[in-house]
């Protein structure tokens, strides 16, 4: 009894990829490319299903899905969920940085003055964790929308976020600060079917592994 | 709701009640069928006797005052009381001993991760006899109770906890180096382990060896495989191992067993061989257990000890997914 694998792909910026990534290793991504509605794609070996990248550990840990494809950014952010990860896929690079209003030179005076920095954030438990670890004190807010505007707007002095270009943070008078993580696209696994469908689960690791990368 | 419980806890209804009645009553007759008496332990026990048995008191989370000012701490499991028990009781009696528990314990949660504060646990403690007999008797008495509990598609991971000390160490590789290796190792974190390793001033055929090994997992042909991969470095734990993997296949039970060379379990008084129970129904563990040979020594007696403990409550989960699926006729 062979059930095929099932495996989380994650819709926005890494789907495009991650749709190539399934041609080259053989599995066929057509059906996903021209059906925008269906969350779920069966195929022999392995069963698609599309969800966003946020929730990809979630259904991982729970083993509702066998395999799942993300962001590091957003295994770091859940970091507490029990999942395997087994390979970086190396697409979807990008930095995890802190900004600051360019040029500003009050920020670090602020961080003096104040005995902290506001920092606005997507991944408040990435942020705090870094502020923590280099031993300084952050108020971390959480927004859900575009983080760029809590700078502009006064209601944080940096802001902890994702950048591939730095082209949205430049457009908003942001620059670089400090660079917390280099993140990718990477496969994680459950961790009983990492055992239970251990020969399956390594063909697909080692089709990954032989030059798909 | 105007009454809540604490988050993490449950009460249990009659339906649900009598068929976790009816599967603990089976666990524990399986136990006692193989020779294992039931005990049963206080609760709560002096923090400064569960310390003795493991620095960071086998995880307990919970702790209280006494009347006297002592420090008292809900169990978090019953591996480091039944220690204590067999030191205390049975100073003197010539082991081995063979104990089985029924036993609620008691560890903190993350919030809102659905886990529980409180869970039952039905478990063996086989006190006084060495690897590899005493292991293959453990495993042989987790696989029966495995199937009298309704769950025949269930596995054992079986690994060993000290290959990858004992690897690092023969290397030469500093504490601090080990130490975050081990980590990335228990995280399962391939990614970073092979960062980490890439990083470390050993031969380039050493650090294949340490990214390579802990992805071996399957039936016995793995241990071979080890030692084609590791050598000379591997080849204590391979060969305890492979002791175990013989008598397995003897007694007909091999089939039951995955052997897991990545397997890494966080409690710290684990020695040799370390198991975790899955069942192709359920996406978390459902059991585990080990060798901690050690542990004895701690109170005052040397004697090799090797155990399991199952999550009831998670076996009943898993018996309810599998009835589905027969039901739905495969995923």
């Amino acid at each position: 009894v062979s059930e095929p694998l099932r495996l989380a792909v994650p819709g926005g910026s890494l789907f495009g990829e991650t749709l190539d990534l399934l041609d080259r290793i053989g599995v066929d991504s057509a059906p996903l490319r021209s059906d925008s509605r269906s969350l779920m794609f069966p195929g022999e070996e392995v069963t698609v299903v599309t969800m966003r990248p946020s929730d990809v550990p979630t259904y991982v840990e729970a083993g509702a899905v066998d395999l799942g494809i993300t962001g590091k950014d957003v295994l770091m952010e859940q970091q507490e969920r029990v999942v395997y990860e087994l390979l970086d896929l190396g697409y979807g690079r990008c930095r995890m940085v802190v900004a600051t209003r360019a040029g500003n030179p009050f920020a670090d005076d602020l961080e003096r003055r104040l005995g902290a920095i506001r920092i606005a954030t997507k991944y408040p438990r990435v942020a705090a964790r870094y502020f923590d670890q280099s031993g300084r004190q952050a108020e971390v807010i959480e927004v859900k929308g575009s983080v760029e505007l809590a700078p502009l707007s006064g209601l944080a002095d940096g802001i902890v976020d994702l950048t591939a270009t730095g082209r949205t943070l430049e457009e908003n008078d942001l620059e670089v600060r400090e660079v917390i993580a280099d993140c990718t696209a990477r496969l994680v696994a459950n961790r009983v079917a990492h055992k239970m469908r251990h020969e399956a689960i390594e063909r697909i690791v080692e089709r990954i592994g032989n030059g798909a990368r | 709701m105007n009454y809540p419980i604490p988050t993490g806890t449950r009460d249990i209804l009659p339906d649900e009640m009598r068929e976790l009645r009816q599967l603990s009553s089976v666990l524990l007759q399986t136990f006692q069928r193989f020779g294992y008496g039931e005990v049963s332990t206080p609760t709560m026990e002096y923090e400064d006797v569960l310390v003795q048995g493991d620095e960071r008191a086998a995880g307990a989370s919970y702790r209280l005052f006494d009347e006297h000012g002592q420090v008292l701490a809900l169990r978090s499991d019953m591996t480091i009381p039944i220690a204590r028990l067999a030191a205390t009781r049975f100073a003197g009696v010539e082991p081995p001993f063979r104990f089985c528990y029924l036993s609620h314990a008691y560890r903190a949660v993350r919030p809102q991760r659905g886990q529980q504060r409180e869970f039952l646990q039905a478990g063996i403690e086989l006190i006084g006899a060495d690897a590899p007999e005493g292991t293959v008797e453990v495993l042989e008495v987790l696989t029966a109770a495995l199937d009298a509990g309704g769950l025949p598609r269930a596995r054992v991971g079986l690994g060993d906890a000290g290959m990858f000390t004992g690897l690092l160490r023969g290397m030469g590789v500093a504490p601090a180096g080990s130490k975050a290796v081990l980590e990335a190792l228990a995280r399962h974190d391939l990614v970073e382990l092979e960062r980490l390793v890439a990083g470390l001033d050993v031969a380039s055929q050493r650090r294949e060896t340490l990214v390579a090994l802990p992805q071996l997992r399957g039936g016995p042909e793995v241990i071979e495989r080890a030692v084609e991969i590791g050598g000379e470095d591997v080849r204590a734990a391979i060969s305890r191992l492979g002791e175990v993997a013989d008598r397995l296949s003897e007694r007909g039970i091999a089939d039951r067993v995955i052997f897991d060379l990545g397997l890494v379990r966080d409690l710290g008084y684990y020695t040799g061989a370390i198991f975790e129970v899955y069942d192709p129904a359920l996406g978390h563990v459902i059991g585990g257990g080990g060798r901690y040979d050690g542990l004895l020594a701690r109170f005052g007696h040397a004697y090799p000890a090797c155990g399991f403990a199952l999550y009831v409550e998670r076996m009943h989960v898993a018996q309810a997914e599998e009835d589905r699926l027969r039901a739905e006729g495969g995923r």
